[in-house]
């Protein structure tokens, strides 16, 4: 009797909760991958069943493979540059957490992760700019000639990877604290007795501790590169917004898909696919997580 | 306990010397480090105030010669920035609290009620949470154009109901730090269920809610690809989207750009940095998810 009020209680007391989830979550996923497999042309009523032809349409459309090039270089880029640089910035201030600045470091790595967006990329627009930018001036003291930096198809790739990569830090950097701070003691304890050196013990110690970290943070910047889009709309975007020489990323792509070409059936193709990637890099992480799980 | 990670062995006076001078060197590179971080913000906060002719000269200055307030009355007065921000401000908090409300609770009942109903109900949360947003918003869309609600706080609100991540957050928090025998206690005596949560699940839930909050309104107060495509009038943009448009414009000058921006970016890292502490415990809870 008490058991089942309890039970009532508890379903009761879920499903406003579960009703919104259901709605603006789950019901939108389900609708997301049924129209990839239909015709919707925003215009028309109705919309036909064409099982895979928006993928295979997609998978000719060099707008597209141009999209997922750029999506793909700036998601490794930033990984590329964030996960290394992070690792060691997070291990100078984890040494440094007596120091009086500990606060100092940590709030500044981390103010351009929660800054916003638009005001941030603006910031970095100005500094790649090719006439005013103090990027160009700084290079000019070193006798570089000035580059256009966001009119230029890779050098404007370029700027994209270092706006993420500055935005992206302060998170890496968080996660390997807290990584840093949950590794056993005693470890370094004996490390030390043995006479190894600081970075000897991090280098063979921390490191390979710190693995499944890396993993994690790894799939999380990867997977939120891979949707990177108002960095590209600011920073490689022309006057009055037109593509003039705009990067392409897939986000970018599968809305102009579905609201400037009104073609709603082939953008959900689009996005399965980012659903796709996104799947598999966890299923990466999954997979190396066990592995190292059974090893040890 | 705190430098065992780098740390050297400090046997003699030399090397005890040799130790401060390697900490003092990387504390020295730490400060160079984030102020080269925090520098991009700093000078587009220092154009905010120059002159025209200032903010063409080479090198750029950090500091102003002849600081102005022209180019931030300029902002004002050429578009709604106070509106936009407004929006942007009321869309974050009802999204804070809407989150909050159900992460406390689906938090609570996944963690402390065990029945197999809800342990598929978890299952099917887990499962969606991947999802990036990007990829389902279209149809989220249509589903707010039905109900007429484009171009409305509430349409932009939709998107930003629920965190499956709040709900782990709250559900891993009751499970660590809320015992069952305070819960039997109290229902021993008598207290009902919603008495329970009220009185003693909520209060004991206050940090990691307090965590969850700052998450919760930083996103949607950074939020861009969702306002964009929902709030299309220039009266319904937040402050983002408003500001992204803005500066396509073809006579927007530097200035005028700078100073907007700084007019945004100003409260919200004055918020991060004195909310700095609940802000890194919510994103270090991120990464504790076992």
């Amino acid at each position: 009797m008490l058991k089942r009020r309890r039970w009532l209680f508890a379903i009761a007391a879920i499903l406003p909760t579960l009703a919104i989830y259901f709605w603006v979550r789950i019901l939108p996923i389900g609708e997301i991958l049924r129209l990839s497999v239909h015709k919707w042309d925003l215009l028309s009523r109705n919309k036909p069943f064409i099982g895979l032809e928006n993928f295979r349409e997609l998978f000719g459309d060099h707008l597209f493979w141009e999209a997922l090039r750029n999506t793909s270089i700036i998601a490794f880029g930033v990984l590329v540059i964030t996960i290394p640089l992070a690792m060691i910035i997070a291990a100078l201030i984890y040494h440094r957490t007596r120091s009086r600045f500990a606060g100092f470091y940590e709030t500044t790595v981390f103010i351009p992760h929660v800054a916003s967006l638009v005001p941030a990329a603006m910031a970095w627009k100005w500094i790649f700019d090719a006439k005013l930018g103090p990027l160009n001036a700084f290079l000019g003291l070193f006798g570089i000639p000035a580059q256009s930096w966001l009119f230029d198809p890779t050098l404007s790739l370029v700027a994209v990877i270092v706006l993420c990569s500055w935005q992206a830090l302060g998170y890496a950097v968080i996660i390997y604290l807290v990584g840093l701070k949950n590794l056993p003691n005693s470890l370094f304890e004996a490390a030390r007795l043995d006479g190894a050196s600081g970075v000897q013990s991090f280098r063979f110690i921390s490191m390979p501790l710190l693995k499944p970290i890396t993993l994690y943070v790894s799939v999380v910047t990867l997977v939120s590169a891979f949707n990177v889009y108002a960095q590209v709309f600011v920073l490689a975007s022309d006057a009055q917004g037109a593509p003039g020489r705009q990067v392409r990323v897939l986000v970018l792509d599968m809305l102009e898909n579905a609201f400037r070409n009104y073609r709603v059936g082939y953008a959900a193709s689009e996005a399965v696919v980012l659903l796709t990637i996104v799947l598999c890099l966890t299923a990466i992480q999954f997979t190396l997580l066990r592995e190292k799980g059974g090893r040890s | 306990m705190s430098d065992q990670s780098l740390s050297s062995t400090p046997s003699r006076g030399n090397s005890a010397r040799k130790r401060m001078l390697v900490d003092r060197s990387i504390d020295a590179f730490l400060v160079l480090f984030g102020l080269i971080m925090v520098l991009p913000l700093l000078m587009l906060v220092a154009n905010a105030f120059k002159t025209p002719q200032e903010l063409i000269s080479w090198p750029p200055t950090l500091v102003p010669n002849n600081p102005t307030l022209d180019n931030i009355t300029a902002v004002l007065n050429d578009t709604p920035l106070l509106l936009w921000m407004f929006n942007s401000f009321a869309f974050a908090a009802l999204s804070t609290v809407a989150i909050l409300a159900t992460s406390a609770i689906a938090g609570y009942i996944l963690g402390k009620f065990r029945y197999r109903s809800l342990n598929i109900i978890f299952l099917v949360i887990l499962a969606t949470a991947i999802v990036p947003f990007e990829v389902y918003m279209i149809p989220l869309y249509f589903q707010v154009q039905s109900l007429g609600l484009l171009n409305s706080l509430w349409g932009l609100l939709i998107g930003y109901l629920v965190m499956s991540f709040g709900i782990f957050l709250i559900r891993q928090n009751v499970i660590h730090s809320i015992p069952d025998e305070l819960l039997e206690a109290a229902r021993i005596d008598g207290a009902g269920e919603l008495w329970i949560f009220f009185f003693i699940v909520l209060p004991l839930l206050r940090s990691a809610l307090g965590a969850l909050a700052v998450l919760a309104f930083f996103q949607a107060w950074t939020a861009f690809a969702w306002p964009l495509i929902v709030a299309t009038t220039r009266d319904s943009y937040t402050i983002e989207v408003g500001l992204a448009l803005f500066q396509t414009g073809f006579t927007v000058d530097l200035g005028k750009l700078s100073a907007a921006s700084a007019i945004v970016l100003i409260p919200s890292v004055t918020l991060f940095v004195l909310l700095r502490k609940n802000f890194v415990e919510g994103v270090a809870g991120t990464g504790l998810k076992e």
